[in-house]
């Protein structure tokens, strides 16, 4: 009985008692929720476009902020004077870079591997993470470094707000995360649904063949759907950078947002932001008001065990296409 | 021109459906065997056994218990690292229960805790498939190695956290622990790898292995006739995770002598299922390719700058042994997507016609 009370009644006798800290969880909850999405929507890009798991999402991510930093640091170095002017131009090289790595790894990797079953380019995205984690250790050494979130204008301190008889604090990176990534999801739509490329590009995603068939080159799709990622990835790797610092820790981040995307459907951009957001809210909550019954460091596996109960219901996920299976 | 089948009639249908039919494949097998049993522990230095041979072994078990779940059945599984890991700790706790019973008895039953564990994880594969089931089963392995760290009866509420082999002795030789030479804990290591291998080639040709591969075909027309999908499924999840248990046990006994919590990582899983896609899927003898070349390239890797003395940081050798293995599957996967054991089939099948190409 006591059990099933700690399990079933108490934490919401806590909740109730002390409505300003279950705002609080709610709202970190939501905020790493939503950088959950934003990494599990770099998979779905990729997913969607070519039927490629990219496992390397989290390490693009990885290695986009570290090619920011390491490349505000040289231009630093090379004598750019103003932190500002060096913050913004390291950024747009970082878009050049990410630009080259959608290239190379279309031309280098996903064109000899046209037609291979799925597990065999789910493969070689591994073969890609551990080469990228090498050559970005190589290159920007594996020492943790601090992402530059004043020369890039993010906003830090928090805002206090005095609610429900207690002070709920709002981090401003938090909000500016929450705000760009809505931005983000608002600007993937659109390019989505308006854009002549848009368009090609959910075409390729319903059917190659057919979309070869009416002349879309899959080549030039590919490297706009991993440069897309690799956008998304970059946005995604700011966020976490400033919230921590910028190492290759950050890749087990990465590892969270798989639950993200079973539980939202590897095809659905939607379901990528509601599964990040279930996830994240879920995992603070429970880590928060049903961790202690458990021990602590229940939130390595509580997301994953989220999204296995809703699985069960829905095998292909909540905003996922149906599969239809026949003989 | 040694390769050859002409004149090995068949007189009867034992004879034909033998593991090796041909009477070179007989003598390959011997050879190897004398090779591995006799060879390596004569010839080989005890650290490149302890650094090598023992590694591949275990890991070509574990290789072999994810072929039979991924490769023949066709369902992905990350949990390996997990599976390993139960058959460790379930080792473990069998040895503190029973002090005195045979240490090779006890590696080998620790593998029944493991394949009861991967039944219940295998559950959601009857209801989920193809990548949502991979990335369910990382529930297990984020879980399990949960388990390992918070529950302190599997570490027998020691302080570190660590298990430590004890020592332990069949006739009188020490098997395990401290003070047992790399030479005996080999021996060991590859009788239990032959006769496990044994065991699989003979489960995957019998009737278990042919459900096993119609589910892996096409699930949908393999319940069409008849075969039980919750059943097989669930069979195969339990005995992969069986090979995987005793993988794991050999690993801490018989080669590390202890174990972090950290040990069975996600790495681990990760580290195998690269040696079952490389050594090639569906496959025994690519298990064991995969494993020595998943193994093998690191190790050679760092060795190279010490043979031309050039002088490499330890760090930069460290990235680059990663950058190049990165590259290196990528490569086998555009050269050869069916993975090594699939060149050995085609080697094989050059001998057999050389000198004409066909």
């Amino acid at each position: 009985m006591d059990l099933l009370y700690r399990v079933f009644i108490d934490p919401f006798v806590q909740m109730g008692a002390a409505p300003d800290l279950l705002v609080q969880t709610l709202w970190e909850g939501l905020v790493g929720g939503v950088l959950y999405s934003l990494i599990a929507l770099g998979f779905v890009l990729i997913f969607k476009a070519s039927g490629v798991f990219n496992f390397a999402q989290g390490i693009m991510m990885v290695f986009a902020a570290l090619t920011l930093v390491g490349l505000y640091s040289l231009l630093r170095q090379w004598g750019v004077n103003s932190g500002e002017l060096a913050a913004y131009l390291a950024l747009a090289l970082t878009l050049v870079v990410m630009f080259i790595l959608a290239w190379v790894v279309e031309r280098v990797m996903l064109r000899p591997l046209v037609n291979q079953p799925d597990i065999i380019l789910f493969m070689a995205t591994f073969g890609l993470t551990y080469f990228l984690i090498g050559f970005g250790e190589l290159i920007f050494g594996g020492e943790p470094k601090v992402m530059i979130t004043d020369e890039l204008h993010l906003p830090r301190g928090a805002i206090d707000v005095n609610m429900l008889g207690g002070f709920v604090s709002f981090q401003k990176l938090d909000i500016a995360a929450a705000v760009i990534a809505s931005v983000m999801v608002a600007g993937l739509a659109l390019f989505f649904q308006k854009t002549r490329i848009g368009r090609a590009l959910r075409a390729v995603a319903d059917s190659h063949k057919a979309a070869l068939s009416v002349g879309i080159s899959l080549e030039y799709i590919w490297v706009v759907v991993w440069f897309a990622a690799g956008i998304v990835a970059l946005a995604t790797g700011i966020m976490w950078g400033a919230r921590s610092d910028v190492s290759f820790a950050l890749e087990i981040i990465a590892l969270k947002a798989l639950p993200v995307l079973i539980l939202g459907g590897f095809t659905s951009v939607p379901g990528a932001i509601v599964g990040g957001i279930i996830i994240g809210v879920g995992e603070k909550l429970g880590e928060f008001y049903w961790g202690p019954l458990l021990g602590s460091g229940i939130e390595s596996w509580l997301a994953y065990a989220i999204a296995l109960i809703f699985l069960l219901f829905r095998p292909q996920g909540l905003f996922g296409e149906r599969i239809i299976e026949r003989i | 021109m040694f390769y050859r089948e002409a004149g090995q009639f068949k007189t009867s249908y034992e004879k034909d459906d033998a593991v090796f039919p041909i009477l070179q494949d007989r003598i390959g097998i011997v050879l190897i065997l004398l090779i591995a049993f006799v060879g390596i522990p004569l010839f080989a230095s005890s650290f490149f056994i302890s650094s090598f041979f023992i590694p591949v072994l275990v890991f070509s078990l574990a290789a072999i218990g994810l072929n039979l779940l991924t490769g023949y059945t066709g369902l992905l599984s990350l949990g390996t690292g997990g599976f390993m890991g139960v058959g460790a700790y379930a080792c473990y706790k069998l040895t503190t229960f029973f002090p005195d019973t045979n240490i090779i008895l006890l590696i080998l039953l620790s593998g029944f805790a493991a394949a009861g564990v991967g039944a219940v994880f295998g559950l959601p594969s009857l209801r989920i498939k193809g990548f949502y089931l991979a990335v369910a089963t990382l529930a297990s392995q984020f879980f399990l190695s949960w388990c390992f760290v918070r529950i302190p009866w599997l570490f027998n509420y020691n302080v570190s956290g660590a298990i430590e082999v004890p020592t332990r002795t069949v006739f009188d030789i020490p098997i395990t622990g401290p003070n047992a030479t790399p030479v005996t804990r080999y021996l060991v290591a590859l009788s239990i790898v032959v006769l496990m291998t044994w065991l699989a080639s003979n489960l995957i040709r019998g009737r278990i292995g042919r459900t096993w591969m119609a589910v892996r075909d096409m699930d949908l027309a393999a319940e069409l006739i008849g075969i039980k999908l919750y059943r097989t499924k669930l069979l195969s999840f339990a005995v992969s995770s069986f090979y995987c248990g005793v993988a794991g046990a050999m690993m801490v006994f018989l080669w590390f002598g202890s174990a972090e919590p950290d040990t069975f990582n996600i790495n681990q899983s990760f580290f195998v299922l690269f040696m079952v896609i490389i050594g090639g899927l569906g496959s025994l003898i690519g298990s064991f390719l995969g494993a020595f070349f998943i193994w093998g390239t690191p190790i050679v890797l760092k060795a190279v700058p010490y043979y031309f003395d050039v002088a490499i940081p330890a760090a930069t050798v460290e990235h680059l042994t990663f950058m190049i293995l990165g590259a290196l599957i990528i490569f086998f996967l555009i050269v050869e997507p069916a993975g090594l054991a699939r060149l050995w089939q085609i080697g094989k099948q050059k001998l057999r016609v050389w000198p004409f190409p066909y």
